[in-house]
């Protein structure tokens, strides 16, 4: 094998789904390869495969047949505890639906993964004080869940997958109910922990999100059709937004 | 640029220098900065037109300037621009021809083509944020602009989506 060992790696990973009569397969021989650090976005049309994709990544769905390595392990191997360990301590995931826990504030919320991975109550603590800032949810700490709109439980679940800094952050569709001034701060903080090179594998239809990914995988039927890098801006933007209207003279 | 001009110059009479600065500051660095030629050149067409009228003010040390007003024609045009609803972006007609089209003549398949475009799109996208971050938060008018080129271009993307699953 070439290069750091990948974060992510999957052999002809296949899932097949027989809940009536008919077999349906949702990912079909998917050769998957993540560096550390890497930031890879997932699209398709929905029924494509990739919420069972990056589901079975992070061991919440079993494979049917293929093999799936996260930091040089296999994985599709291991017990339902096992993996229990392992997200504990290597993933963070978030989804369109958040489960926080209802009987704990946001704080403890976000803090409880950092401490179940071993952090200081000191270090869970700042931690959980960055991510809500850079959330724009600093004043929310002290809230329950249940007091919080959909678009800040959705920030506060993208805060607790952050809080143990996972070697890898799974995703799936995390913008889908954020408004556009909430999303800005959520492409912010991608942004900010991609840099200081967090992984990141996610499934989104939005494409500002999207395009903060070096990578794009595009899935149609259940297999990859398009794996490649985003091309970056050519030019520097002419002091501004200069190419967003067009004068007619 | 007409109807523009003619809309800053409903709000008070202005000479060429004043309407360049007009637009920059009504629209920040979201709008293509016009060059003060473009004006005068756009002016003199306004004038031709009847739509504006120039007189000459003097000036002490300085060549006289011209100052634009609006006339009653120039006001009944820009009411009537003003009231018409406007034309809607149209689709990529042009990807859309060679996506129709390439595969007739066997120098690319669809596949390939919605795929480049989806990158190329995503591209876009990252360069739309990285203009958004650096745009001045108070300029309200050019991120709403920004905000509609985005918004345009995830229509693209969803589009294409389309495309790749009817057509690929």
């Amino acid at each position: 094998m070439s290069g750091p060992e990948p974060v992510v790696r999957t052999v002809n990973l296949v899932k097949i789904y027989q809940t009536g009569g008919v077999p349906v397969t949702a990912v079909d021989g998917v050769d998957l390869r993540v560096d550390p650090g890497e930031f890879v976005a997932i699209m398709g049309p929905s029924g494509s495969g990739k919420s069972t994709l990056v589901h079975m990544l992070g061991g919440l769905d079993t494979r049917t047949s293929g093999e799936i390595w996260l930091d040089g392990k296999r994985v599709d191997t291991l017990s339902e505890s096992a993996w229990a360990v392992l997200r504990r301590d290597k993933v963070g995931f978030v989804f369109q639906f958040f489960n926080l826990v209802a009987n704990m504030t946001v704080a403890d919320n976000v803090e409880l993964p950092a401490l179940l991975s071993g952090a200081t109550p000191r270090q869970a603590r700042e931690r959980r004080e960055y991510l809500l800032g850079a959330l724009g949810l600093a004043e929310r700490a002290d809230a329950s869940p249940a007091q919080l709109a959909g678009g800040e439980q959705q920030r506060v679940a993208l805060a607790r997958a952050l809080a143990n800094k996972p070697s890898l952050l799974l995703a799936d569709e995390p913008t889908g109910n954020l408004d556009s001034r909430n999303t800005r701060d959520v492409l912010r903080l991608l942004g900010e922990v991609h840099r200081d090179g967090q992984t990141i594998i996610m499934v989104t239809h939005d494409a500002r999100v999207a395009s903060l990914a070096d990578r794009v995988v595009s899935l149609l039927d259940g297999q990859i059709v398009d794996d490649g890098a985003i091309p970056r801006p050519v030019r520097r933007p002419r002091g501004g937004a200069g190419d967003v209207v067009e004068l007619r003279s | 640029m007409r109807l523009p001009l003619l809309a800053l110059l409903a709000k008070e009479p202005a000479h060429g220098y004043e309407l360049k600065q007009a637009l920059e500051q009504t629209f920040g660095g979201a709008y293509p900065s016009p060059n003060i030629g473009q004006i005068y050149v756009t002016l003199g067409r306004l004038e031709k037109d009847g739509l504006v009228r120039a007189v000459d003010v003097e000036q002490s040390n300085r060549p006289n300037k011209k100052v634009y007003y609006l006339t009653a024609a120039g006001r009944e045009r820009l009411e009537t621009w003003v009231d018409e609803p406007s034309e809607g972006p149209r689709v990529r007609d042009e990807f859309f021809m060679k996506l129709v089209l390439a595969p007739l003549t066997g120098v690319a398949d669809r596949m390939a083509l919605i795929n480049r475009q989806r990158r190329h799109y995503l591209g876009q996208m990252r360069e739309l944020n990285e203009l958004a971050a650096a745009t001045d938060p108070a300029n309200r008018v050019a991120h709403l602009l920004v905000e509609g080129a985005m918004m345009h271009l995830q229509a693209d993307l969803d589009w294409l989506q389309r495309c790749q699953e009817e057509m690929a």
